[in-house]
């Protein structure tokens, strides 16, 4: 893939900001306490939870790419497949099996999705595809809840959760936040692979690019659709299952949906390494700030910190660091 | 006008409305033969393009829909039938404004036009070549991303992408828009090379005449969503109101614009 020049200075200048301003805070401030390991062990643990605000990202991604739509029901849909993947589990299916049947389950949401909504509000301005977005979410909600109850539940899925020291014990990393990024980037290439490589994927990305021209040379826009809300749900199951395993599957899953925005704009809301990237450094970024600069100003940080690295990306760069650039020859 | 070979394509007196107001076409019929260059003539909204959208049924994701008539494509009604099915049946359209996707590249591009073809892998790779054939300079800028090569590859790669499903017709709207004179000869040129090779059907909209009646074997003429005239396309560019009203010529020669007189310009053959 082509870079631009301009996307990695961002990316560097980023990098060294969020390296030398803690080392500079430790040098001058009596509060921050300051030691290239510990910052390693901030930055590291940032990254890996970063990449679960990636896996909710890319499933908005795939959604606007395809189809144009904002899919508001995201944070739904990865609450949905948690609750159906934690209920089978508590019925005492197996664990390959729970997946299997929740990814069936997604797969029947997505057809349901297009059938009743997309089809009949084909060219409709995205606001009101937007619009009814928030309405899907608002029905998986409560049907999920409704189903499998509301209850917080424990998922168990066998990941070790216990930390792993590096270098002498300097250094502790969280076993299950290695495991959940390992599996994040394995579901990554699957998807790159699928997108690049497959016919499927090439008309996915003809869709996305131009639906009338992907109409006038065969490629079924409802079956698109029908797919890309499938891969969707299938990052949300996965998404859903991580962030289930690490603080239980309940209600405030389907908000992490919120830490997904700033992501999107960060990276840029049609690109799938965007997605990934601008997850890492929100991720890395709250976590550093909130632990060198936090006690400076009293903490609480991380809460707005990737809302506002969204607003400063919005002013100066609203495509954000690989969006797509409406190609115009001069 | 003896042994005329039956027409691929049959458009039987067809209404389209947009939006389920705006009247755009008023009753347009018209046949293109198999093996045939057609053409479809006409000014800035005329109904040209929404002539062409009707028969590939790309008109409803416009909001349009044909309330009257019937189009029969190798004898079978083909009105209700979606783009895809219709493209899996030999029927493909080339868009007006080339609509390559343009983050893809050139190859990929091509690649799509193969989409409803259950072929495989060494068949759709001779057909690329078949392509690349026909429009060496895509073969040199396979790799580039569709959106930054120019006007004229853009067209090709429509073209080129439209061939990639093996079609018996393409719809062909506005090939010449935007581009070079030579461009549009040498775009033409492939349309007779296909025409007369592969046995591809064209049904050709166009606002550059000239170019258009000497290519097409036959012509229609339409005007404010009605077919005005039809005929032979040599007929047709020897017809003196054509000359005179879509050539820009008239018997005395080439006309300046300060010798038409307001009421003359422009003949009305009905409404």
């Amino acid at each position: 893939m082509h870079v631009e020049r301009s996307v990695l200075t961002t990316i560097g200048a980023m990098l060294v900001l969020m390296t030398a301003l803690p080392w500079f805070v430790g040098q001058v401030s009596e509060d921050v306490f300051f030691e290239w390991p510990f910052f390693l062990e901030v930055a590291i643990g940032g990254l890996l939870s970063g990449v679960m605000y990636s896996l909710v990202a890319l499933g908005f991604v795939l959604i606007f790419k395809a189809s144009g739509v904002f899919n508001f029901a995201q944070g739904a849909m990865v609450l949905f497949a948690a609750l159906s993947f934690v209920g089978l589990k508590d019925l005492g299916v197996p664990l390959w099996l729970c997946f299997i049947l929740t990814a069936g389950i997604m797969t029947l949401v997505a057809m349901t999705i297009e059938r009743l909504v997309l089809r009949p509000l084909v060219n409709q301005e995205p606001i009101i595809l937007f619009m009814v977005t928030i309405g899907i979410a608002y029905v998986l909600d409560g049907l999920g809840q409704m189903i499998w109850g509301s209850e917080v539940r424990m998922l168990d899925i066998g990941l070790p959760q216990d930390p792993s020291f590096f270098f002498d014990g300097k250094i502790l990393i969280n076993q299950f936040d290695m495991f959940a990024a390992l599996i994040a980037g394995a579901l990554v290439a699957a998807l790159v692979i699928f997108f690049q490589y497959t016919k499927t994927g090439r008309a996915l990305r003809a869709v996305a690019d131009d639906h009338q021209a992907a109409m006038s040379v065969g490629i079924p826009l409802q079956h698109i659709w029908v797919v890309v809300w499938t891969v969707a749900g299938l990052v949300a199951l996965v998404a859903g299952i991580m962030w289930g395993g690490k603080l239980g599957v309940q209600f405030s899953l389907a908000l992490i949906a919120l830490k997904a925005l700033p992501v999107l704009i960060l990276g840029g809301f049609t690109s799938i390494p965007g997605a990934i990237i601008g997850g890492l450094i929100v991720g890395a970024g709250e976590k550093v700030s909130e632990v060198f600069l936090g006690p400076l100003v009293g903490g609480g940080i991380e809460d707005w910190f990737a809302y506002m690295l969204a607003l400063v990306f919005l002013v100066f760069r609203p495509q954000g660091l690989f969006g797509e650039k409406i190609i115009e020859r001069v | 006008m003896t042994d005329k070979p039956s027409p691929l394509l049959t458009v039987e007196n067809i209404e389209v409305i947009y939006n389920h107001v705006i009247l755009v076409l008023k009753g347009v019929s018209l046949q293109v033969p198999e093996g045939g260059i057609t053409a479809l003539l006409g000014g800035n909204g005329a109904g040209k393009t929404t002539t062409l959208k009707a028969i590939s049924n790309l008109l409803r994701a416009e909001r349009g829909d044909v309330t009257k008539g019937a189009i029969h494509y190798q004898g079978q009604r083909v009105d209700s039938m979606s783009p895809a099915d219709l493209v899996k049946k030999g029927v493909v359209q080339v868009m007006e404004g080339r609509h390559c996707f343009e983050h893809l590249t050139v190859e990929e591009n091509l690649l799509t036009g193969a989409y409803t073809r259950k072929a495989g892998r060494r068949a759709i790779n001779d057909d690329l070549e078949r392509v690349y054939n026909y429009f060496p300079r895509l073969r040199e800028r396979r790799k580039s991303q569709a959106g930054y090569t120019s006007g004229g590859e853009q067209q090709m790669v429509a073209m080129g992408r439209a061939m990639m499903a093996r079609p018996k017709m393409i719809l062909l709207d506005e090939p010449s828009m935007g581009l070079a004179p030579q461009l549009v000869e040498e775009i033409f040129e492939i349309v007779k090379t296909l025409n007369e090779k592969e046995g591809v059907s064209f049904l050709l909209a166009e606002q550059n005449t000239n170019v258009a009646l000497k290519y097409a074997k036959y012509g229609y003429i339409l005007e404010n969503g009605r077919i005005v005239m039809d005929g032979d396309a040599k007929e047709l560019s020897e017809n003196s109101d054509v000359r005179e009203f879509y050539l820009g010529v008239s018997d005395k020669g080439r006309k300046s614009f300060r010798d038409v007189k307001h009421y003359r310009r422009r003949k009305r053959w009905l409404a």
